[in-house]
């Protein structure tokens, strides 16, 4: 089953230098196993690709029921160097968000999370 | 170290999350409820070198302005209830910062009732050369490059600072502390400090104090404000309650608000701010301590209010962080607006032509950045195919170490108005600002070298 990040967790992102961190955090408590288990960095790092110019880092929050992750090379240079609208890495929570996690459909069930809503056909490109 | 007095709750409230801030935070905290102090953070990364900048043309100058108007709405409370207020307002100008409040206070016959303590130490611009010659190369800790490389183009340069001189300067009396480049998280340990009489090797406690400063260092970002959990339901935002961290001696504190104030404080919008600008969460390295996030345990305990527990900290470093700021070229920023039909592929044809102008120009630049607000400028390629948008702003960026260059750059977006694509708009506000980059150039420096200084002026 599909399942929608931005349904399951929240999210704040902010800056150091050219670094974006993102703290992903379960809405649940019961939920955070199923982030901790499959938000991994190499994921992130895919759903982050052609954005961010360095590596992902990952770090366990088990406490707060969050994983923080540190994009590197997010942000055009970061700070005032930086030219991009988000030059502070503010909405990368958001961006984190739109990721899908595939779940097996039995651990889908136990856990009551809500499925991903059903694509709407594309519209056509302008 | 001798406790002020034997209170066994001590309230800070944060009414300021940064220099620009709500001018009203610092009034409504005082006087919403019960507070024992005020703290006030000013400074960002790049705050001190606009302070250097302004300090340079007037002596007097050099401090958050600000500060003195919040200082004034807030006297009564100091004088008459003996709120005390921790502020780094200083910014490159303490003692300046510290005149200012007098002279404010003498207006309203109050001069004489302000203890104003005084932090100085931080600023390291006048010793920069003598460092670097003893052997200090302040290297960059993002490239490893020594400050040498850029040394004539520095504007600031200041050490973080921790709790100690302002614990020092409570101790003599101080009911007004101003500093300069403290770290924004000891304005707040520093009085639980003070009235707890908790040692400079008490990780666990110091720690616990950090965690307190940097869940309210940010304002109203940790009590409801950018808050994206159940977001909608977050009431009267436009009275929204700033922070108030009520501390035990125990290191456990509450976290919570004036009642009647807008906002929310919970477990969601603690967590929430605690992960803002996070690295590693075992090591929060501050000047005082080494705090573990990963201790931090949070509980519901009433409407708007969150226990903060279980907090561990660790020995701290041997060096302290310095911010030095340096100028680093010059960039602008211009906009217009594409409508529909086909908006994107109208604002795209005209970054194209102006990208062409600008070759033909023959200008160089180190960076040209094309965003296309309203479809992509934040989130990128991860938002997929458009439908046919009603609009999208065509954002253009340039940063080049020429600011002619720059400066041709700002002339080549209206004319785009008359000669580019169709059903353009949105050019109102003129011709795009060139700016000077100041940078920042996060660097360590051993902590022996960096002398603080307190003095209280009464």
């Amino acid at each position: 089953m599909k399942v929608r990040m931005l349904d399951i967790a929240h999210a704040r992102s902010g800056d150091k230098g050219d670094t974006a961190n993102v703290g992903v955090i379960a809405l649940r408590r019961e939920w955070y196993p199923v982030i901790a288990a499959h938000l991994t960095a190499a994921r992130v790092a895919e759903h982050f690709r052609g954005m961010i110019t360095g590596p992902v880092e990952r770090f366990e929050l088990p406490n707060l029921a969050a994983v923080n992750f540190l994009l590197h090379g997010a942000l055009d240079g970061g700070g005032t160097l930086s030219l991009k609208t988000d030059a502070q890495g503010k909405v990368f929570s958001t961006a984190l968000l739109r990721m899908t996690l595939d779940m097996p459909d039995s651990e889908a069930a136990r856990l009551a999370l809500p499925p991903a809503p059903p694509v709407p056909p594309a519209p056509a490109a302008s | 170290m001798t406790p002020g007095n034997r209170k066994s709750v001590v309230r800070v409230a944060g009414g300021q999350g940064f220099w620009g801030d709500s001018l009203d935070a610092p009034r409504q905290q005082v006087e919403g409820g019960a507070v024992d102090y005020l703290m006030l953070d000013y400074l960002a990364e790049v705050t001190m070198s606009i302070l250097q900048k302004q300090k340079e043309r007037d002596p007097t100058a050099g401090y958050a302005r600000d500060f003195v108007g919040a200082m004034e709405s807030v006297l009564p409370a100091v004088v008459e209830r003996g709120v005390r207020v921790i502020a780094n307002a200083g910014g490159v100008n303490p003692p300046a910062c510290a005149a200012a409040v007098r002279q404010m206070a003498a207006r309203h016959g109050a001069a004489d009732r302000l203890r104003i303590g005084v932090v100085t130490g931080d600023d390291l611009l006048p010793r920069l050369d003598q460092l670097i010659e003893a052997g200090h190369p302040l290297r960059n800790m993002d490239t490893g490059e020594p400050l040498s490389m850029v040394r004539d183009r520095v504007l600031s340069a200041n050490a973080y600072i921790g709790s100690a001189p302002i614990v020092e300067a409570l101790e003599r009396g101080a009911n007004v502390v101003v500093t300069g480049r403290s770290t924004d998280t000891a304005l707040t340990m520093a009085p639980l400090r003070y009235e707890f009489g908790w040692g400079a090797e008490d990780w666990d406690r110091l720690a616990a104090g950090i965690i307190a400063g940097h869940i309210i260092e940010c304002g109203a970002q940790c009590s409801g404000g950018n808050c994206l959990y159940e977001w909608r339901s977050i009431p009267d935002l436009a009275n929204v309650g700033y922070p108030i961290v009520e501390g035990s001696a125990d290191g456990t504190f509450v976290v919570t608000k004036h009642a009647g104030t807008g906002g929310r404080v919970s477990t969601h919008t603690i967590a929430e701010q605690l992960l803002y600008e996070m690295g590693d969460p075992r090591s929060y390295i501050t000047p005082d301590v080494v705090a573990d996030f990963t201790t931090i345990r949070l509980e519901d305990v009433g409407p708007d209010r969150v226990r903060v527990y279980g907090i561990e900290g660790r020995e701290a470093t041997d060096k302290l962080k310095v911010s030095v700021a340096y100028r680093a070229g010059f960039k602008a920023v211009g906009t217009l607006v594409y409508s529909w039909p086909d908006a994107l592929e109208k604002a795209q044809l005209a970054d194209g032509v102006l990208r062409e102008r600008l070759d033909r120009l023959g200008l160089k630049f180190d960076r040209v950045l094309t965003e296309y607000v309203g479809a992509s400028a934040t989130h990128g390629p991860l938002v997929g195919t458009h439908p046919d948008l009603p609009e999208v702003q065509l954002r253009v960026g340039v940063r080049g170490q020429d600011r002619a260059a720059v400066e041709r750059f700002t002339r080549e977006i209206a004319p785009l108005v008359l000669n580019g694509p169709p059903s353009v708009t949105g050019f109102a506000g003129g011709r795009p600002k060139v700016e000077e980059i100041v940078a920042y150039w996060p660097a360590l420096v051993d902590k022996r070298v960096v002398t603080t200084a307190v003095e209280v002026l009464s």
